[in-house]
């Protein structure tokens, strides 16, 4: 079984099934990384190609560990390295990569709709590491992932988005991922860094989180994305902390079987303190480690597995 | 040399003119309506099945030159107005650099003479460079011609400086064009903040930080007496306010676009075409619905076109980096037709009213009409041509349509300047 599409660009080319089939997939793969030999062949002679134009070290090196173990030939494509800085167009990038072959490109770029320009360039498929303020839909992925794996279910569950939600695509992803699996997701953060319209993504609004904090199954904290804001967006740090920081004293009033996570990097002392961060309540490092298997998953399903491969 | 134009329907609610007759020319005026005409010798225009109208006038358009002749020039941006049923424009003074002294006004009215199709009206900027910090020399720019002054692009900012434009130009009876938009609102905003900018996650420019402007300007046009003409009036909210303005008989008057009425921000999908990012953003249906309603009730004057070409390798980037703007000049008419007349929301009088008397009482160009001894601006539409809008459609020097790909009714099939023709048989003249 395939996905329902080429593509990942956004939530939108899944279904609740493919996301399913998506978890799934990646718990047989979560295996793979216990091994001592951690490789299949599975995706041999493959090409993906990571073309990150925005500095990123966590998710390329997820997606590039992920082609390894699948033994895909991974080849990065990054800003710095880049023609992007000599002027050259996205487009034309895009084109110069599809004139090499390859067969699965993950995008990472700082503009919300990147990725869908490279399919007007590109036949291969296309996975959306993160553009711009829009979408991350394998964060979102290995989110739902850590969530089965602590929590045992996603339907039902009450997850609390807490902080830049405006800027964040991760939230932006997460949202709509959590309402298809029968989750409720809930904003939590001052307008100031709400999107005009939460409710078209489908999630709630608070902006208290000590009145939700006893509903919530999962705190799911957000890093204040400084460099996209324009002017400051609360009064300080300090202030922003003391009403929206996760720390040792919210953490005890969370129901008993909840869990704090964050897409990192994290800003400890910011929303989230050293304490809670280092907590066995956290799962920050799990998420780190789930990401690896579900990208694994997801190249796998998108390049047709093994049986594309025996085919070519 | 005489020009009969027989059998068309010509409609002038100036003139209170709805009749099938004919239109004799001389010397470039109108010098004859009436049924059954002849003409000793001179030409004969077949005008069964078409409507005759005054020469319609656009009063935003960008033709780019000086500066970036790349994406228009004054020859190809006239060419584009006659093969769209415009007799004049009004050409915006954001070029390369800004028109904000008499020497730039000049240039424009030289080489609109020399490369023009049809007529160019100048606008002068309000401030030096567009900069919102010192007046530009209003008084020399209109002595070399300009008709109204703007910082189209952007809009002045400081209160304290329209106030003093306002009321330095209000002596030379010309009026201010506002681009209202209120920077500190709307910020990096690309698209109308709400639904469109939380679903595609980039940053929103809200219906506020237009009508914090407009209702600044109103009660600044109010406190100088300055004439005000808001442009590109894009929100619900706008048009309210305009409506309780003028019902006060404050001296404001207002134009909405092609594009603002006829699309919304539900168009901008997953697909993220740039073709449809515009300034101000395309807003809601309700929006919409509110500027026609506007239209039809007198409270907005006209329709503009705001026609900003751009270069292909700029509105190929990223939405969020592309340029603002959609070209106009050769769609409009046919929109207003297929959208408005052919579905009975319209009537060929309001297409006069909307795109030829209401924009030049606004701007105070010089009146257009369907009378003998009139200047023959005549702009013929046969409302039953099939328009597909490709690339192949264009006259302009750039392709960047909001409305590619559409299949449109009616267009101009001859216009004439001066008893001239600027387009005929639907292929522009020279």
């Amino acid at each position: 079984m395939t996905l329902s599409s080429k593509h990942i660009i956004t939530m939108d080319d899944l279904t609740p099934d493919d996301i399913t089939h998506i978890l799934d997939t990646a718990e047989s793969f979560a295996e793979i990384s216990q091994r001592r030999i951690k490789k299949l062949p599975t995706l041999r002679g493959r090409t993906v190609v990571n073309l990150f134009l925005e500095p990123s070290t966590r998710t390329r090196t997820s997606f590039e560990i992920a082609a390894k173990r699948l033994s895909a030939d991974g080849i990065n494509f990054s800003a710095s390295a880049s023609a992007t800085v000599k002027g050259e167009s996205l487009r034309d990038t895009a084109a110069t990569l599809a004139a090499m072959a390859c067969d699965l490109v993950v995008i990472r770029h700082k503009y919300a709709g990147s990725p869908r320009m490279l399919m007007d360039v590109m036949d291969c498929s296309i996975v959306n590491g993160g553009d711009g303020m829009h979408q991350h839909p394998t964060q979102a992925l290995l989110d739902l992932y850590t969530m089965r794996q602590r929590l045992g279910r996603l339907e039902g569950l009450t997850v609390g988005i807490v902080g830049d939600i405006s800027h964040s695509r991760v939230a932006g992803s997460l949202i709509p991922a959590l309402r298809m699996v029968g989750a409720r997701p809930i904003v939590i953060a001052p307008a100031t860094l709400l999107p005009a319209r939460p409710d078209v993504l489908g999630a709630e609004v608070a902006y208290d989180l000590d009145e939700v904090l006893g509903e919530l199954d999962v705190a799911y904290m957000l890093r204040i994305q400084m460099e996209r804001a324009d002017g400051m967006p609360f009064p300080s740090v300090r202030e922003y902390a003391r009403f929206y920081g996760m720390n040792s004293a919210r953490l005890g009033r969370l129901p008993a079987k909840s869990i704090v996570m964050h897409p990192g990097p994290m800003n400890r002392g910011v929303e989230i303190s050293q304490d809670v961060a280092d907590s066995d309540r956290s799962l920050v490092l799990e998420q780190v480690e789930s990401g690896v298997a579900v990208r694994m998953a997801i190249m796998y399903l998108l390049l047709g597995g093994a049986d594309s491969g025996a085919a070519a | 040399m005489a020009l009969l134009l027989k059998g068309g329907r010509v409609v002038d609610p100036a003139a209170d003119l709805d009749i099938i007759a004919d239109v004799i020319i001389r010397d470039g005026c109108i010098v004859e309506i009436g049924p059954d005409l002849t003409i000793p010798k001179g030409e004969t225009v077949e005008c069964a099945e078409k409507i005759i109208l005054p020469g319609l006038v656009d009063v935003h358009t960008h033709l780019r030159e000086p500066g970036r002749e790349d994406e228009e020039t004054i020859r190809t941006g006239t060419r584009a107005a006659a093969h769209g049923g415009f007799t004049a424009v009004c050409a915006m003074p954001n070029t390369e650099p800004v028109a904000d002294e008499g020497a730039a006004i000049r240039f424009l009215v030289d080489r609109a003479e020399r490369d023009g199709v049809v007529r160019v009206y100048p606008i002068g900027a309000i401030t030096a460079r567009q900069e919102g910090r010192a007046l530009a020399e209003a008084g020399d720019m209109v002595s070399e011609g300009a008709v109204a002054f703007s910082d189209d692009g952007h809009g002045v900012q400081d209160a304290g400086m329209m106030r003093l434009a306002m009321d330095y130009i209000k002596r030379f009876g010309v009026p201010i064009v506002s681009h209202c938009e209120d920077a500190g609102l709307v910020g990096k905003g690309v698209v109308n903040e709400g639904v469109v900018s939380t679903r595609l996650g980039m940053a929103g420019w809200p219906a506020a930080g237009e009508e914090i402007m407009v209702a600044r300007d109103i009660r600044l046009a109010e406190l100088t007496g300055c004439r005000l003409h808001l442009a590109h009036l894009s929100t619900a909210g706008s048009v309210e306010l305009v409506r309780v303005a003028k019902a006060k008989g404050i001296p404001v008057t207002c134009e909405v676009t092609p594009h603002h009425l006829f699309l919304t921000e539900d168009d901008i999908d997953l697909d993220y075409r740039t073709e449809l990012k515009m300034n101000p953003p395309l807003r809601t249906a309700a929006d919409a619905a509110a500027l026609l309603a506007g239209l039809a009730d007198g409270t907005v004057d006209c329709i503009a076109t705001d026609h900003a070409p751009h270069a292909p390798h700029e509105k190929a980037l990223e939405f969020e980096l592309a340029p603002f703007g959609t070209t106009g000049l050769e769609t409009a008419l046919s929109l207003v037709v297929t959208e408005l007349v052919s579905r009975r929301r319209a009537t060929w009088g309001d297409v006069a009213s909307w795109m030829c008397h209401n924009p030049r009482v606004a701007l105070g160009l010089p009146p257009v009409s369907l009378a003998p001894g009139q200047v023959a601006d005549i702009t013929i539409v046969d409302p039953e041509a099939r328009v597909d809008v490709t690339a192949d459609w264009f006259e302009s020097g750039s392709r960047n349509s909001a409305f590619m790909g559409r299949k449109l009714l009616g267009r101009a099939t001859e216009v004439l300047v001066g008893g001239y023709f600027a387009l005929r048989n639907g292929k522009v003249v020279a």
